[in-house]
């Protein structure tokens, strides 16, 4: 299997003396899907800014796809899924114009969007369940709603690797299992490269392959079934055939 | 009104500032950088103190200082953190401090400088408004071309960044163009008063709006009213037309607020 991102011995502080992450090892393989979940305050935010080579490891080193993290050619086929809540500024913003912005870096930045843009804008839309809400603004719909909205604008980018960090804060428990869903769908259907970020990973661990704990360090690296059961989110019961 | 040269010139000038300093505002207030304009006026005010004493048009001294300054400002903040902060109030209260002292050098701490501060748009001469139409056509022109990155921007600044677009360097284009913006809007509605056509216009337009385009063209809309109604309001009423322009675009965010309240949108 081909991998998509190491990180080799990486340790990182955002100051002289700490240390976020201490030796981290980590290989991702192409079209895997997986979980890295962890405390709030444990690295994992940390561990994915270094992965996208937006910082730089203190000691080790990240690669994707073969190169550097932080000097990777390829950026335009990455899409990420920043913790957030809302969009923008004050103005309101539709479904529509999140995405669009998903196409700025392989649709080109000079003019308006071209016909084919356009067209994946679209597509991706109606890929997450948004077609009717397209033109409507942002602000008007649910959170799970406006993470789907999210989810597309990365995925009319037609990236190769997507991480989403947190992509759940903010959503209830109903719409955290369906977005697992959908992303479950997309990896199926897309071949996509998906690393799912977050405190809680009770909606996707019926989904993923591989679950990866943080704290500070990796603690565990494994199928979820694996992990040992008082690890177990109680707030999501599967019925895990 | 109209058959009076002065105005017709002074209309021609506020026309184009009141589109060009929304369209270019909508992007700072987007990104929550709503003072951006005003911090790049007080370094402008520098660059008018420093024409002044080199007897050096100040307009022109004005612009160079603007997109020093906002280049600067741009700069600073793109670290982050309380210690930006702190460098962004260097950066605005040593161009105040520095614009005094020039300006006290040159022995013009006198009336000349309230043009500056609060406008002069009654004084526009046919060459300025050439200056103002072409340098403001070229600013409109430059933000149409860019209105996709600068929005994706406003949109999701991180998720841009990871995909490799060019963030710093639309940065200091958004810091470029506001500057410009600055050094025409001087003319009209002086320095003190340059950022609030930057800012007022845009949240006026944005209670009312459904989209973020929506809200863009809302904005250059209200700008260009606020200009031509404060002009026409100060002819007839006798008012400085600086401050009437203001306070028009300051009355149409109290009637864009209103009109959401009773739309129920709140």
């Amino acid at each position: 299997m081909s991998l998509a991102a190491v990180l080799d011995g990486v340790s990182f502080g955002y100051r002289p003396g700490q240390r976020v992450l201490e030796d981290v090892q980590l290989e991702l393989g192409e079209g895997e899907f997986v979980a890295v979940a962890g405390p709030n305050g444990g690295g994992k935010t940390t561990l994915v800014r270094i992965l996208l080579g937006l910082e730089r490891p203190s000691e080790g080193s990240a690669l994707l796809y073969g190169e550097p993290a932080h000097r990777f050619s390829r950026r335009k086929t990455l899409g990420y899924l920043a913790q957030r809540s809302v969009a923008g500024g004050d103005a309101p913003v539709t479904v529509r114009e999140v995405v669009s912005a998903g196409r700025l870096a392989a649709g080109g930045l000079l003019g308006p969007l071209r016909r084919r843009d356009r067209e994946l804008v679209g597509d991706a839309i109606e890929r997450v369940g948004l077609a009717a809400h397209a033109d409507l603004p942002l602000r008007t719909l649910s959170g799970g709603m406006q993470q789907r909205a999210f989810i597309a604008k990365a995925l009319a980018g037609e990236p190769a690797l997507l991480v989403l960090d947190e992509p759940t804060t903010g959503v209830d428990a109903e719409s955290q299992e369906s977005l697992a869903g959908l992303l479950d769908t997309l990896h199926s259907d897309l071949g996509v490269t998906i690393v799912y970020v977050s405190h809680e990973f009770g909606a996707v661990e019926h989904f993923v392959q591989r679950l990866v704990l943080v704290r500070r360090t990796i603690v565990f690296d494994g199928s979820p079934d694996d992990l040992p059961g008082v690890w177990h989110d109680p707030s999501h019961v599967h019925a895990r055939e | 009104m109209l058959e009076s040269e002065f105005m017709r010139l002074a209309l021609g000038a506020g026309a184009v500032v009141g589109l060009l300093a929304p369209a270019v505002g909508f992007f700072l207030v987007q990104r929550r950088q709503s003072l951006v304009g005003d911090g790049i006026g007080h370094v402008a005010f520098a660059g008018v103190a420093a024409g002044i004493l080199l007897d050096v048009a100040p307009v022109l001294t004005a612009l160079v200082a603007a997109v020093l300054g906002g280049i600067a400002i741009e700069v600073l903040r793109s670290r982050g953190g309380a210690a930006a902060d702190q460098a962004l109030a260097l950066v605005f209260y040593t161009g105040i401090a520095l614009g005094v002292v020039l300006i006290s050098a040159a022995g013009a701490l006198n009336v000349d400088l309230f043009q500056y501060l609060f406008g002069s748009i009654l004084t526009v001469t046919r060459a300025d408004l050439a200056v103002i139409a072409g340098l403001g056509a070229i600013g409109i022109a430059t933000v149409g071309l860019l209105y996709r990155p600068l929005a994706g921007i406003a949109i999701d600044e991180e998720g841009a960044r990871v995909a490799g677009v060019p963030i710093g360097a639309l940065n200091v284009a958004t810091a470029a163009l506001a500057a410009v913006t600055v050094a025409l809007a001087m003319r009209v509605v002086g320095i003190l008063l340059v950022a609030a056509l930057m800012v007022l216009p845009v949240s006026a337009a944005s209670r009312i709006a459904w989209s973020m385009r929506s809200t863009f063209l809302l904005s250059m809309a209200v700008g260009l009213g606020s200009a031509l109604v404060g002009l026409a309001v100060s002819y007839y009423a006798d008012l400085p037309p600086g401050g009437t322009i203001v306070l028009v675009a300051a009355g149409t965010f109290v009637a864009c607020s209103l009109a959401r309240v009773l739309s129920g949108r709140d």
